[in-house]
């Protein structure tokens, strides 16, 4: 009996340990794909140049700048209406058929695949409103597929609040109001800021959403407003795979891009993760 | 030397949570500028009771109240109150220390931030509250430190101070020892003996030796009852009602 117990835990554990294993090689062998044939590319000139002779020379630079500002202002329109969002939803919304509906569009939005929030894009943003194929458009549509993430790593967040703290500040003749934006949001904040760090990932690495909506297959310029198309490293990987003529010339380019693209992603965690770290560093309970 | 004056007064208040009857005609005085002990075993509403009193009760979804509660000339539930004003005027200090994860001074200038108070006056007022409290003399170098830095009696005597801050005419004390070891109960309870000059104390314990220790008049309540109401020197000596007897002396409880 205990001998069969004893087998029956080392297997389990061995098995464990193989699925870890696994998934470590997986990682590691991502990584060492992607870099050994991209990582030689990366110079100085690849990250600051255009591209020239059909994309089989020069740099990605428009690029970076177009994936850094998609990144950054689908973001900065995402997260604000998200945390309203989940405001609402944990401290104003009564149970009702409508807060109901609400919550289950949220879940269901997380699920549809990015191609068709491309197609959302083009008709909402690109042709009823008119802002074109556009930085504008695209930052746009990404916002609206990042929203459903940030709405759930908000209301998360927000109900991990320990109840004390909103019963404290409401004994103390605080307002509802001023409750959440003084003592509950605050508190929730760094969790918040999770979510926010996985859909930047996801925002920055999205080709579909912004096929139709900002992505631009070659300029040299850069934009100069959130009405001009852009270059965006996921499409320009896309275009370089799919477009050209130059294979020999444009497949390592294609995987210099995508180092690039794994490192600003990166990048911009990291300073996310930072910031959460020195939040959190501040209030510990 | 007991000023006879009530503070509060309940007539018949009843409340229930959805079906649950939780409190049934209670009828309690709680005089100016004296302790008053609620006491009696778990779940017999003394807790709720207390909350009736700032009103915190109304976070509980699905609360019914009848009755009155008066804060001097004034029905708390009538429509036309303010319910931050009540809170502000009606301090409370919770079972489990629970300080914002904010500085200590931050945690004080809470309830002074919350309603607009001029920056001017508000470190005067941080300083005298913490004063009030003695914690000023424990955490006068390190007021911008986090709260969490305290230990558990400093945390409580923080949350004494803030509800200080908002210079309330009462204080609603719910079990605040109950978390705490036996030197910082102390303290807190010799603390209450000295804050009663400046205001109202009222306090949930099931510690029926520290309702002894501190408090002018006792209540005691049972299943949602008061049984017995009186001065808590008469009560420990010859309790009038037969059940408060059993309680006192460790039959139930």
């Amino acid at each position: 009996m205990t001998r069969t117990r004893k087998l029956q835990a080392l297997l389990g554990t061995s098995l464990l340990k193989l699925f870890i294993a696994l998934t470590a090689i997986f990682l590691i062998l991502f990584l060492y794909v992607i870099f050994s044939r991209g990582g030689k590319m990366i110079n100085w000139e690849f990250l600051t140049q255009s591209p020239r002779r059909y994309m089989t020379e020069g740099g990605i630079f428009p690029a970076i700048i177009g994936t850094f500002w998609l990144t950054v202002l689908s973001i900065g329109f995402a997260l604000p209406l998200g945390i309203f969002t989940a405001v609402f939803l944990t401290s104003y919304a009564r149970p009702s058929w409508l807060v109901r509906i609400i919550r289950v569009s949220i879940n269901t939005l997380a699920g549809v695949p990015s191609i068709i929030y491309g197609l959302f894009g083009l008709t909402v943003f690109v042709q009823f409103f008119k802002f074109d194929v556009s930085l504008l458009s695209g930052a746009l549509t990404l916002g609206v597929l990042a929203m459903p993430v940030i709405i759930n790593a908000s209301e998360e967040a927000i109900r991990s609040v320990p109840p004390d703290f909103r019963e404290a500040s409401l004994a103390l003749g605080a307002t509802e109001r001023q409750t959440i934006l003084r003592v509950i949001l605050p508190t929730a904040l760094p969790n918040i800021l999770t979510g926010t760090i996985i859909s930047i990932g996801r925002v920055a690495g999205e080709t579909a959403p912004i096929l139709f909506t900002a992505a631009t297959f070659y300029t040299r310029l850069l934009p100069t407003s959130v009405m001009d198309e852009v270059m965006a490293l996921p499409y320009h990987i896309y275009a370089l795979m799919t477009e050209g003529s130059h294979a020999a010339k444009q497949v390592p380019i294609a995987y210099g891009t995508a180092v690039v693209l794994l490192a600003l992603v990166l990048l911009v965690s990291t300073v996310a993760i930072i910031i959460r770290y020195r939040l959190r560093k501040k209030k510990k309970w | 030397m007991v000023n006879k004056s009530a503070h509060i007064i309940t007539e018949d208040l009843n409340l229930w949570f959805g079906d649950n009857h939780v409190l049934k005609d209670v009828n309690i005085p709680v005089y100016d500028r004296n302790v008053t002990a609620l006491i009696g075993p778990s779940g017999c509403g003394k807790s709720t009771l207390l909350r009736c009193f700032n009103r915190m009760n109304d976070l509980i979804p699905e609360t019914r109240i009848t009755g009155k509660v008066m804060l001097y000339e004034e029905n708390i539930y009538s429509s036309r109150v303010d319910v931050t004003n009540v809170r502000t005027k009606v301090g409370m200090v919770f079972q489990k220390p629970n300080p914002f994860p904010k500085s200590i001074y931050k945690n004080v200038s809470y309830g002074l931030n919350v309603r607009g108070i001029a920056r001017s006056r508000i470190e005067e007022i941080v300083e005298k509250s913490l004063h009030d409290a003695w914690l000023w003399e424990e955490v006068k170098d390190r007021l911008h430190e986090s709260a969490f830095s305290l230990s558990g009696g400093q945390q409580q005597r923080l949350c004494i101070a803030r509800a200080l801050a908002n210079d309330p005419e009462i204080i609603l004390l719910d079990e605040p020892t109950s978390a705490l070891d036996p030197q910082s109960t102390a303290r807190i309870e010799e603390l209450c003996l000295a804050l009663k000059d400046q205001v109202t104390i009222l306090i949930v314990t099931h510690n029926i030796a520290q309702a002894g220790r501190i408090s002018d008049y006792t209540a005691f309540m049972y299943l949602g009852e008061m049984v017995e109401f009186g001065k808590t020197k008469q009560m420990f000596t010859v309790p009038k009602d037969k059940r408060t007897e059993a309680y006192l002396s460790g039959v139930f409880g």
